[in-house]
């Protein structure tokens, strides 16, 4: 390992600073590109924002916000191709409507449904994993299988820092690092796991070093810069499509909100602290930058928040708009065909059901 | 294909081997299946016969065994995964009950997952500790899991066959105190499909109802009880998961009594689950309650106490003794 590998891992890269300034020797971003991830950020900003007032109106059963996290959201989506796959966590909604999922049918389980939602296979994206970290290894287990079967997709696999403690993402690391398998694990350092903060979960030089250990380049990134978290991931999914193998990738950034909405953050962090991180908003400096090189006049702003109202007001109208529930379909996925112990259950509550609304 | 005397270990392996020939999806993995065979030699040859990419060695860890499984199998494989021994399963439990046994509820049935899970289990072979747990309450528990528990070497085989080629993951239990114990093997003739008990012996006085390594044990209780007169039944669950209510049921109200027997813990066990749903079932058939015999409520004993430990043929027709013979007269 050599003292740039150690400095990539420990050192966030940065394109665009906290001013909206490229640093220096920073390659100039395509413009047009920019403005379009810039739309991509005011969506995932707007679902953040929705969302949480479906919670406050009852409608959502609980919403993880991303809120501050969004360059990462946008960024992980936006690397991959059609083939790829992205396993995400209950924190990754805006990613995944990022990757074109319709967010109405990305919140059915946070709505309070059993279900995920959406079609994995149909869109390459997994069912938002809960039990932290163990979602690495599927990840792993798809680029496995890819490799065996001779084809180049490539696994965008996120968590957070505080599942970097778990034993699943030790065991995917090396798994994948054994395997070379075509995996970028993207960990949103956002300081926080609920109310314990990092220095409690590890005291490694940084998240993206730990890869060291396991044989794969980390790479510790600027977590709210969009050009940034795009060169960094885009490499490592380059690297995993050309046979390469895995590499972890940290982000720098912040949990704005509280951990969720029943959570208060009050509890364990001060006001001040948060102060701190708004100026490095992750859409600001994009929205400086773009300006400052013309690729972003009122107009086009206003067009950009126009259309992400609508997609709030779809959100707001599709949300819980579906047919209730069927009681009944509780039994029928458990296995392929019911078990008869499963079929009499449901005919059992059948009859329950039947009797009430006699 | 294989035929002629085979032990449950071959048997197995025939299977592995036949599955791995037919469809190119199996892939084979584990800790130490690959060059060595596995520590009980149940996938010996395969590596060399199907290569690297067929059947391979993983890094030592059983979540990521079958967590790496998962995401096989959402990408069209069928894995077929080797825990080295029961009590070392314990690690992936959290990937067998949050994933391998939701994901297809999880998906609304959109994503399926093939995947069998093979644990050498139970006791009999003189293992020291953690090596000879009877874990099957923990996985019949699980809603989403099928649990197989094969009592011949025909069944281990065709058993197996079927778990690799259905759609929802199994949990396949093999009685490791059998793997080296030689039977005809016939696999050309197909075993009834999982979910389905069998009878292996028809009796008219008592019924006995076991699984796994239980099976033999009650078959030789039954031999001894007719050379006392008595005339014993013996059903072979081979699926705990499903449950064949219909053909246990149907024994047990002809015989009118019921002797459960397993290796495992009686306390909140499979056993339990057995005499419950005979009850439930068969009450105005039962002329006494159901019996259980089972492992004592303790840790696995060690290697030089777990004769003392195991349901053998005296204890359960001891228990077979105590079913109110004399209100029959
Ligand atoms: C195995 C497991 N243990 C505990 C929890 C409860 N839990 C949910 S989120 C969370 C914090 C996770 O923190 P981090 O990985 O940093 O992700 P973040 O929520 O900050 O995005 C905890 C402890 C869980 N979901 N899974
Ligand atoms: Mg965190």
């Amino acid at each position: 390992m050599s003292a740039g590998q150690l400095k990539a891992a420990i050192t966030p890269a940065r394109l665009l600073d906290e001013t909206g300034r490229l640093v220096r020797g920073a390659p100039k971003p395509d413009a047009e590109a920019l403005a379009e991830g810039y739309r991509k950020l005011v969506f995932a900003r707007r679902l953040n924002e929705q969302c949480g007032a479906l919670v406050r109106q009852g409608r959502l059963a609980v919403y993880p916000s991303s809120r501050g996290q969004e360059a990462c959201q946008v960024a992980c989506a936006s690397v991959l191709s059609d083939g790829d796959w992205l396993f995400p966590t209950y924190r990754d909604t805006a990613a995944i409507a990022a990757r074109g999922v319709d967010p109405v049918e990305v919140l059915t389980l946070l709505s309070g449904d059993w279900h995920c939602g959406y079609d994995p296979n149909e869109h390459k994206v997994a069912p938002q994993a809960t039990p932290l970290a163990t979602q690495l290894l599927h990840a792993v287990g798809v680029g496995h299988a890819a490799r065996l079967k001779g084809e180049d997709t490539v696994v965008m696999a996120l968590c957070g820092d505080g599942a970097t403690s778990e034993g699943d993402f030790h065991e995917a690391c090396n798994f994948a690092a054994v395997f070379r398998a075509p995996v970028v694990f993207f960990v949103q350092n956002n300081k926080y796991a609920i109310s314990v903060p990092l220095a409690r979960q590890s005291v490694a030089p940084s998240l993206a070093a730990k890869a060291i250990g396991y044989g794969m380049p980390g790479v510790r990134v600027d977590g709210n810069d969009l050009p940034a978290l795009e060169k960094v991931l885009g490499e490592a999914v380059a690297r995993a499509r050309a046979g390469e193998g895995p590499t972890l990738v940290e982000a720098d950034t912040y949990r704005v909100e509280s951990h969720t909405n029943a959570d208060d953050a009050s509890r364990y962090r001060t006001d001040d602290e948060v102060t701190e991180w708004l100026p490095r908003d992750p859409l600001l400096r994009v929205k400086t930058y773009l300006t400052a090189v013309g690729a972003l006049d009122d107009a086009r702003e206003r067009e950009i928040h126009a259309a992400a109202e609508e997609m709030a007001a779809a959100v707001r109208a599709g949300v819980g708009a579906g047919s209730p529930a069927d009681p009944g379909e509780i039994f029928a996925h458990v296995y392929s065909t019911p078990t008869p112990q499963l079929a009499r259950q449901r005919a059992a509550l059948r009859a329950e059901l039947d009797a009430e609304e006699a | 294909m294989s035929a002629g005397k085979l032990t449950m270990a071959q048997a197995i392996n025939a299977a592995l081997r036949d599955a791995l020939a037919e469809d190119s999806s199996v892939v084979v993995f584990g800790e130490d299946v690959a060059q060595l065979g596995g520590v009980f030699r149940v996938t010996d040859g395969l590596h060399r016969e199907f290569g690297e990419s067929r059947v391979f060695d993983t890094p030592l860890a059983e979540s990521g065994i079958v967590g790496m499984a998962v995401g096989m199998a959402m990408n069209g494989l069928r894995p077929v995964v080797e825990m080295q021994f029961d009590a070392f399963a314990y690690p992936a439990f959290e990937q067998i009950v949050s994933h391998v046994a939701k994901l297809g509820n999880r998906t609304r049935g959109k994503v399926r997952l093939p995947i069998v899970i093979r644990i050498p289990y139970a006791g009999g072979i003189g293992g020291v500790e953690h090596h000879c747990d009877s874990s099957e309450a923990y996985y019949a528990h699980t809603p989403g899991l099928t649990v197989v528990a094969p009592a011949t070497n025909a069944d281990a085989y065709g058993l197996l066959r079927a778990a690799i080629a259905g759609s929802d993951p199994v949990i396949f239990l093999e009685p490791k105190k059998h793997y080296f114990s030689k039977e005809e093997v016939d696999v050309a003739i197909p075993v009834p499909p999982i979910g389905r008990a069998v009878v292996r012996r028809r009796g008219n006085d008592a019924t006995l109802i076991a699984y796994g390594p239980s099976v033999p044990v009650a078959l030789a209780a039954a031999d001894q009880a007719a050379t006392e007169g008595r005339d014993l039944g013996v059903v072979d669950l081979r699926s705990i998961v499903p449950f064949d209510d219909e053909t246990v049921c149907a024994e047990v109200r002809r015989t009118g009594r019921a002797v459960v027997v397993a290796e495992a813990p009686g306390f909140a066990s499979v056993a339990s689950e057995i005499a419950a749903r005979v009850g439930e079932q068969c009450f105005h058939h039962l002329e006494a309650p159901v019996r259980r015999v089972t492992g004592f409520d303790v840790p696995y004993p060690a290697p030089k106490l777990e004769h003392h430990f195991l349901p053998g043929v005296d204890r359960i027709l001891d228990a077979v003794d105590t079913l109110q013979w004399e209100d029959a007269a």
